[in-house]
């Protein structure tokens, strides 16, 4: 998808392809989602130069390649583990993930009325103080018996 | 012709996702494609030019419920191995046919109704102005500010009690 929309913009920018080869209102996101179209191929196209360059140049035998358990250790990023990596978590850590989610619902309802704040105005403000409030009394209960505290 | 390139291409990825989802042995990995998986319906969502839903998909699912899931990942005691029973192997795969099949049929049969007006954006003001703005859908709104709430008070509760 990424390198089609890019294609696209770049075809447009050039006048070979005009409006009217899409429906009505379908270049107007393309273009928009382009941009981050561009980026992702940048990323991943970064991503395999350099995972390439080495390779190549350990093929074209341009890099000794001598291994060494000293040179294949992990170094400079503490100790090397004993025993299981896998540690397990305290049970605590579900309620901040949990109230995360709930908060993070919240932002749905945020997000429009924060793009379109000044034509709604003070009716909107008030509706949004009115949701708010109603919310907060979830958080003031969590503080209140000390849910939020590390015990 | 560009949005059905840009579909194929989404559903070839969301396909893969799904069933390294199912296939991989190591849970963590399998949550991880799950990210993968409700990234690519954000993507899915912008080429039907659902721009607010893509962002919803991003925060919610990709923000939020993927924390939860890998929250509960690394809470396990040794979860790493995945299932170690296969016992219902069979029987879920006759029931994962058999609603892709229903899907498929339901699909297929049904008489789509197509609207040649086109589609409104970006959508998130739209949205905005009819959710809070006079006369839209404030009360609905409010409703699910208690349902939030009663979610984050069941939550605490929930957790509390051992």
């Amino acid at each position: 998808m990424p390198s089609d929309i890019f294609a696209c913009f770049f075809f447009f920018r050039h006048g070979i392809l005009s409006p009217q080869h899409f429906e009505p209102g379908a270049f107007t996101v393309l273009a928009d989602y382009g941009y981050v179209g561009i980026l992702l191929v940048a990323a991943i196209l970064f991503t395999i130069l350099l995972l390439l360059i080495p390779l190549t140049l350990s093929l074209l035998g341009v890099v000794p390649r001598k291994s060494n358990p000293v040179k294949t250790s992990t170094y400079e990023c503490g100790l090397e583990t004993i025993g299981k990596t896998w540690v397990q978590f305290n049970f605590r850590y579900y309620l901040f993930a949990i109230l995360f989610v709930a908060l993070d619902v919240l932002t749905i309802f945020l997000y429009p009325w924060a793009v379109n704040l000044r034509g709604l105005g003070l009716f909107g403000f008030i509706a949004m103080v009115a949701f708010f409030i109603i919310l907060l009394v979830g958080y003031v209960y969590a503080w209140r018996k000390g849910a939020l505290e590390w015990k | 012709m560009v949005f059905d390139i840009a579909f194929f291409v989404l559903a070839v990825i969301i396909v893969g996702a799904a069933l390294a989802v199912v296939i991989l042995k190591d849970v963590f990995r399998a949550a991880l494609s799950l990210v993968m998986l409700f990234f690519t319906i954000a993507g899915i969502y912008i080429t039907l030019h659902a721009d607010f839903l893509a962002v919803v998909q991003v925060l919610v699912y990709v923000g939020a419920i993927s924390i939860l899931i890998i929250v509960a990942i690394m809470l396990t005691h040794d979860a790493r191995q995945g299932s170690t029973s296969g016992k219902l192997r069979i029987p879920a795969i006759i029931v994962g046919l058999l609603l892709l099949g229903m899907l498929v049929f339901t699909v297929v049969t049904t008489k789509w109704q197509l609207n040649n007006t086109p589609p409104l954006e970006p959508t998130t003001a739209a949205i905005g102005m009819k959710l809070f703005g006079e006369g839209g859908f404030l009360l609905p709104v409010e409703i699910s500010a208690i349902l939030l709430l009663a979610a984050v008070l069941g939550a605490i509760v929930l957790i509390r009690e051992k």
